[in-house]
């Protein structure tokens, strides 16, 4: 709430306004502060415990190091000199003063966002604090460094242009995909890259690896996906970071804490009910493994002495406290980073008023060889219902 | 603080053992601490060299856990578990040394009920009381040391040090005696990490399940045997 | 060179059971609050979790949860005769240390006091007449009333989610719960745990004798729980690594699995652990604390002003702090005068061991730190002491809480402590052994009592906290009466071996016997013999407030730890609902 009260105290001191948006009025403001939120700017342009939307807070790249720019009303280090058209450009084409922009700004996610909702981002960017902090953004190694490369990767990787709504889908749908595909940029994670950064649009939100973790399938995949959520699931999950059967971890308790938290309960409806219409939503479960395998056996063995205090026998967990493993889509997943980095690492599951608890995950890398994590994580993918392809050591 | 991987060497694990996290003034804000792969757990202790006692004091240390917990056909004696193990690395670390007691003086004498007053550390008891052993049993037993002395002749020294009438000079047999009993039994039955209860055998032998921690499945199964073996904190099975 | 902070509305000293629910409190009300904990922060996985918590060399043996002697102890004797010496490991009691206090490591026991304990003075005169009193036994009256405090009891049950059945629910009576309470307003959160083999059996022989056995009430959930604050707990697993131990599946109720998730969160709350706070500074007045003096781990020292003060350490640790700091007239035990360190108290326990043949296997290790059937036929003033000699009493139970080897491998009496007749003893009766246990009330007397000591110094070179404290003939008897009465219930077991060990003798600082100590800073209506009004703020001092048990005139037969939070509530709500108005004495004096 702090940032609104300054967007007040600034309007009653006459904010410049700006060409054909309506950056005095505080609904403007409001609004665009939600979008700012959906777009999870601040995520990038904001270094945590530092002025908001300054930049300066390094991204790590496949290519190298990037630093996001200041945000900030500043005219000579922030885009307080910018015109509205030039911000869009940044925005949705990934058209900067100075060149291309790096599609670490989500532009090609961006792109889908309209006028109107860019515009009201603006307004809300108007209203903070001007901060003079020069950021140098372009820390990548030579060749990443040279911009005019993006010209190429835009003409790989990019389609500039807005959100269609699909006729025949309800107007609650079309408002999910408009949120997935544009402002909330849920493929920058949840979709594979090719090995030049974009995205493999033909398994869009299927799961990607990043940062050492694997973002699951999203879609309404009911084996690896999110096809077994309700929509109320899905709703809860996103609001609270916690549902009968899974929590937020990793780079996703973030994402809760920062964006999808702050979300009104009717969009992530529409989230909800949007996904749930994405993906091989019949993509039949393999066959499990049965319990008589012998790493089975040896996975059912370390689960009864190291797992079943938490998780139970009957791989349940305890709703908003422990996730269930059965059941589980991300357990299930073809690729098993993200279950690897738990088991070894630990893991804090996200904290929100509603679910203050954020139990967390001991870490097992010291204590079980690599043999029983296999066999422990083949067991629990093949047991209560699951099924999936076994892990190797 | 990342955790070493169960290959560390013994030697630089020992001083992680009993280790307080590095004590540092924390300030708490807005949300709870948490950093992933932390863990503190006993580092396993490995063979190899003793790191406290001499070869001599050893060698009466592994005669003497022999005698306070004798082998027998079902269950090993203290030796074979591991009990002299045990004690060694624990007198080379913060147990040894007294460094969680308070050893300030003055040291005087009190009621029982005011508990030990020795300025004696674990490891300075086992010092000198060794070596005092050592002599009383060359005077006693014709310059044999604890160790070639004869079952019975082992047995009589050790009641002798436990009720009477033997004495040390300059330290207390009876105390040493204590010392000796608590942390045999310690050895027997603590977790493997610590060098002792070697493949689990006193838990086996008693029936205790180890290091397990859920027994709902068998809350409501009155007076049955509890099937599974032991297991302990390295994650195995016994 | 002391440096000064800024100054925050209030400064909370330990952050245990009662700073954490206070912290709470008062933050909750728009305070901004600072927590200075001499230990460390304590968090489940990362500091008792479910992979190495099962630790008994670690935990139990080697003390390693609790706080060091060499840190800060305690000088002990047993009458003012003697020198007292140091505490130099502990034995009788385990002083906790970090974040979450004893929270972290207590049983879980969780029982409410009797209505008539709060009088226990005016209530036993009445009954017995003033005579039956000895001379030099200093038990007063509360100054609240049972119905003062249920609400809190209420809340505390709540906030852990304790577990059990209730005996009486306003008034009507009702089979399965203790008969003997006090009327609750409404029924346990969650249902009394399931019970192991060994309570079962002692329920029906308890029921043969005509008693009325229950489910020990226990802050390890029987179920998973959200409380009011939105935190969820757990299911108990019954891994017998309970007391002495952290939980490591969210399972035992404590500052960390009940409030701090929620309390961390706040703005206005700060937490700052690994400071020692020195003393509590006054205003030249002495009738003002202005805040706190700490010392951080890095040796630098700061002044924490405040407007309030809230003393909230271990109950030996608050008196220690208020005579160090200087607040209130010291006790003299010759002249009878002062409050600071009078009416210390304990606990007086007592066990009964059984040696079962083969055919009962108990499975000991299955448990937890409140798992047990217990009746209280013999506590407070439930039954006619006339022809005894004695008042008070204790609650009595199966209460086995674990089967670590170290600890409970007993042998009968006359079996050798070593050799091959040891070994057989300890195979053949691990499985077959079952300890039942009494836990009385202790009253206060003019030779039992708290003050500095004159000759040994902690590492600060503040002088050790100095106990005199020994069993008086009414405890002993008591002891003595109540071991009796459980050896029948345990022999009706079915034991072919049964052993009494009644407390007896001297107080013995050597032998674990709870960490149940009382008094020193004792709550009361008249400030010449108490230290604190009924909302445990300071008669010397109005922003000072000093919860634990140190309030206690005397122990119940009890485990202290629902009326400590109930008290801290209470005091709570006073704090927020009346001295924020209106700061200054709540109660005249």
């Amino acid at each position: 709430m702090r940032s609104a009260t300054f967007a007040l105290l600034l309007l009653l001191a006459a904010v410049p306004a700006h060409a054909g948006s309506d950056g005095q009025s505080y609904d403007q403001i409001s609004r665009g502060r939600y979008l700012a939120t959906l777009g999870d700017c601040a995520a990038c342009h904001t270094v945590p415990g530092g002025p908001p939307y300054a930049g300066g807070r390094a991204l790590e790249t496949p290519f190298g190091t990037l630093l996001a720019p200041n945000l900030t009303p500043d005219r000579e280090t922030g885009i307080g000199a910018w015109s509205d058209d030039e911000f869009i450009a940044a925005v949705r084409e990934g058209q900067g003063r100075n060149g291309h922009l790096y599609p670490a700004m989500p532009y090609p996610y961006y792109t889908k966002m309209s006028r109107d909702d860019v515009l009201a981002i603006r307004d809300y960017l108007a209203t903070l604090e001007p901060v003079t902090n020069k950021v140098v953004a372009n820390q990548l190694p030579f060749p990443f460094s040279m911009r005019f490369t993006l010209s190429m990767w835009n003409g790989i990787n990019f389609t500039s242009g807005r959100f269609q709504p699909v006729q025949g889908k309800s107007e609650e749908w079309n408002r999910g995909a408009y949120l997935v595909e544009g402002a909330g940029h849920c493929g920058a994670c949840h979709t594979s890259k090719n090995f030049l950064g974009g995205d493999h649009t033909g398994s869009a939100l299927e799961g990607g690896v990043l940062q050492g973790w694997f973002a699951p399938n999203i879609t309404g995949d009911p084996h690896v996906g999110v096809g077994g959520w309700s929509a109320d699931d899905i709703v809860a999950y996103l609001l609270t970071g916690h549902n009968r059967m899974s929590a937020a971890t990793g780079p996703m308790a973030e994402v809760v804490t920062d964006q999808t938290s702050q979300m009104s309960p009717q969009d992530l409806q529409a989230i909800a009910v949007y996904l749930k219409d994405t993906g091989d939503q019949s993509n039949p479960a393999p066959t499990p493994i049965a319990a008589s395998d012998p790493v089975m056996q040896k996975g059912q063995a370390v689960y009864i002495d190291q797992c079943t205090a938490c998780h139970g026998a009957a791989g349940d967990g305890i709703p908003s406290l422990i996730p269930s493993l059965k059941g589980s889509s991300s357990i299930q997943s073809a690729d098993t980073t993200s279950l690897r980095r738990i088991v070894m690492e630990g893991a804090r599951s996200v904290a929100t008023d509603p679910a203050p608890t954020g139990a967390a995950m001991p870490s097992f890398g010291w204590k079980l060889s690599r043999e029983q994590i296999a066999a422990v994580l083949t067991y629990i993918r093949n047991s209560w219902g699951n099924s999936a392809a076994a892990v190797a050591p | 603080m990342s955790i070493p991987r169960r290959d560390l060497l013994a030697g630089a694990a020992l001083s992680l053992i009993f280790s307080v996290t590095p004590a540092q003034a924390r300030t708490i804000v807005g949300a709870l601490p948490w950093e992933p792969d932390t863990a503190t757990p006993p580092l396993p202790v490995k063979e190899g060299s003793w790191q406290f006692f001499t070869a001599d004091e050893a060698a009466a240390v592994e005669a003497i856990v022999d005698r306070l917990i004798p082998p027998d056909p079902e269950t090993p004696g203290g030796k074979e578990a591991g009990c002299a193990v045990f004690i060694d690395r624990q007198l080379a670390g913060s147990y040894g040394s007294a460094r969680r007691l308070y050893m300030r003086p003055p040291f005087m004498d009190g009621t029982p009920e005011q508990g030990p007053q020795s300025p004696l550390t674990p490891a300075m008891r086992y010092r000198l009381g060794l070596a005092a052993l050592d002599k009383h049993c060359r005077q006693a037993y014709g310059e044999k040391s604890f160790a070639q002395l004869t079952d019975e002749q082992k047995d009589k020294v050790l009641t002798g040090m436990q009720k009477g009438p033997i004495t040390f000079a300059g330290t207390s047999a009876t105390g040493l005696f204590e010392q000796l009993l608590t942390n045999t039994r310690e050895g027997f039955f603590a977790d493997p990490a610590y060098g002792g209860n070697r493949d689990m055998v006193g838990w086996k032998m008693i029936g205790f399940p180890g290091a397990r921690y859920d027994y709902r499945d068998w809350i409501d199964r009155h007076n049955e045997r509890f099937p599974l073996p032991p297991i302990g904190i390295g994650g195995i099975r016994a | 060179m002391t440096r000064r902070l800024p100054p925050t509305d209030a400064v909370i000293i330990g952050l245990g059971w009662t700073g954490s629910i206070l912290a709470h409190e008062l933050t909750g009300a728009g305070l901004n609050v600072v927590a200075i904990e001499r230990g460390p922060w304590r968090d489940t996985a990362t500091d008792f979790p479910t992979t190495y918590a099962q630790d008994e060399l670690r935990y139990h043996v080697r003390h390693d949860l609790f706080l060091r002697p060499a840190q800060e102890t305690m000088t002990v004797r047993n009458n003012g005769n003697q020198n007292a010496l140091p505490m130099r490991s502990w034995g009788s009691f385990m002083p906790p240390n970090g974040v979450g206090g004893g929270g972290v490591h207590w049983n879980g026991q969780t029982w409410r006091f009797l209505p008539s304990d709060f009088q226990q003075r005016s209530h036993n005169i009445e009954r017995y007449g003033k005579n039956f009193l000895p001379d030099d036994m200093t038990i007063q009256d509360w100054g609240i009333t049972y119905d003062d405090i249920e609400p809190y009891y209420d809340r505390f049950e709540y906030l852990c989610g304790t577990s059990g059945i209730a005996g009486n629910l306003k008034g009507v009576l009702k089979d399965g719960g203790n008969l003997y309470e006090g009327p609750r307003s409404r029924e346990y959160p969650t249902p009394g745990q399931k019970q192991p083999y060994g309570p079962t059996l002692f329920a029906k022989a308890a029921i043969e004798l005509g008693y009325k056995p229950f489910p020990q009430p226990s802050g390890n959930l029987s179920q998973a729980y959200t409380n009011p604050l939105g935190v969820t707990l757990g299911p108990c697993t019954y891994c017998g690594f309970c007391e002495w131990f952290g939980c490591g599946n969210y399972s035992k109720a404590s500052p960390q699995t009940t409030i701090l998730p929620v309390l961390v969160r706040r703005p206005n709350f700060e937490a700052r652990t690994q400071c020692e706070v020195l003393k509590i500074n006054l205003d030249p007045s002495g009738k003002r604390a202005t805040g706190v003096t700490y010392i951080d781990s890095n040796g630098g020292t700061w002044e924490q002003p405040a407007e309030i003060v809230l003393l909230c350490a271990f109950q030996l640790f608050n008196v220690q702090m208020l005579l160090w700091s200087g607040i209130g007239q010291p006790y003299n035990p010759s002249t009878n005068e002062g409050v600071i360190g009078r009416n210390y108290s304990y606990q007086v326990t007592s066990s009964v061991n059984a040696f079962f043949d083969e055919d009962k296997n108990f499975n000991p290790f299955i448990s937890s730190g409140a798992i047990g059937t217990c009746v209280d036929d013999f506590n407070g003033d439930n039954f006619d002491h006339g022809k005894h000699g004695y008042i008070g009493g204790g609650y009595m139970g199966a209460v086995q809480t674990n089967g670590r080897p170290l600890q409970s491998t007993l042998t009968p009496k006359g079996t050798p402590a070593w050799g091959a007749d040891w070994k057989k003893s300890v195979k053949q009766n691990y499985l077959h052994t079952y300890q039942t246990a009494t836990h009385g009330g202790c009253c206060s007397y003019r030779d039992a009592y708290l003050d500095l000591d004159p000759t040994y110094n902690d590492a600060f070179g503040r002088k050790l906290l100095r106990i005199t404290f020994d069993f008086h003939e009414n405890e002993l008897k008591m002891s003595q009466y109540m071991t009796d009465r459980l050896a029948e219930i345990t022999q009706k077991m079915g034991p072919r071996h049964l052993e009494k060990n009644p407390r007896a003798g001297h107080y013995n600082s050597t032998i674990y016997q709870t960490t149940h100590t009382c008094g020193g800073a004792i709550m009361g209506d008249d400030p010449k013999t108490s230290a604190v009004n009924r909302y445990l703020q300071s008669w010397d001092v109005p922003n000072l407030f000093i919860p634990g048990a140190s309030a206690f005139p005397q122990n119940a037969g009890y485990n202290p730890t629902n009326t400590v939070a109930a008290l801290a509530f209470m005091s709570g709500d006073a704090i927020v609902n009346q001295y924020l108005k209106s700061p200054g004495p709540l109660v005249p004096a």
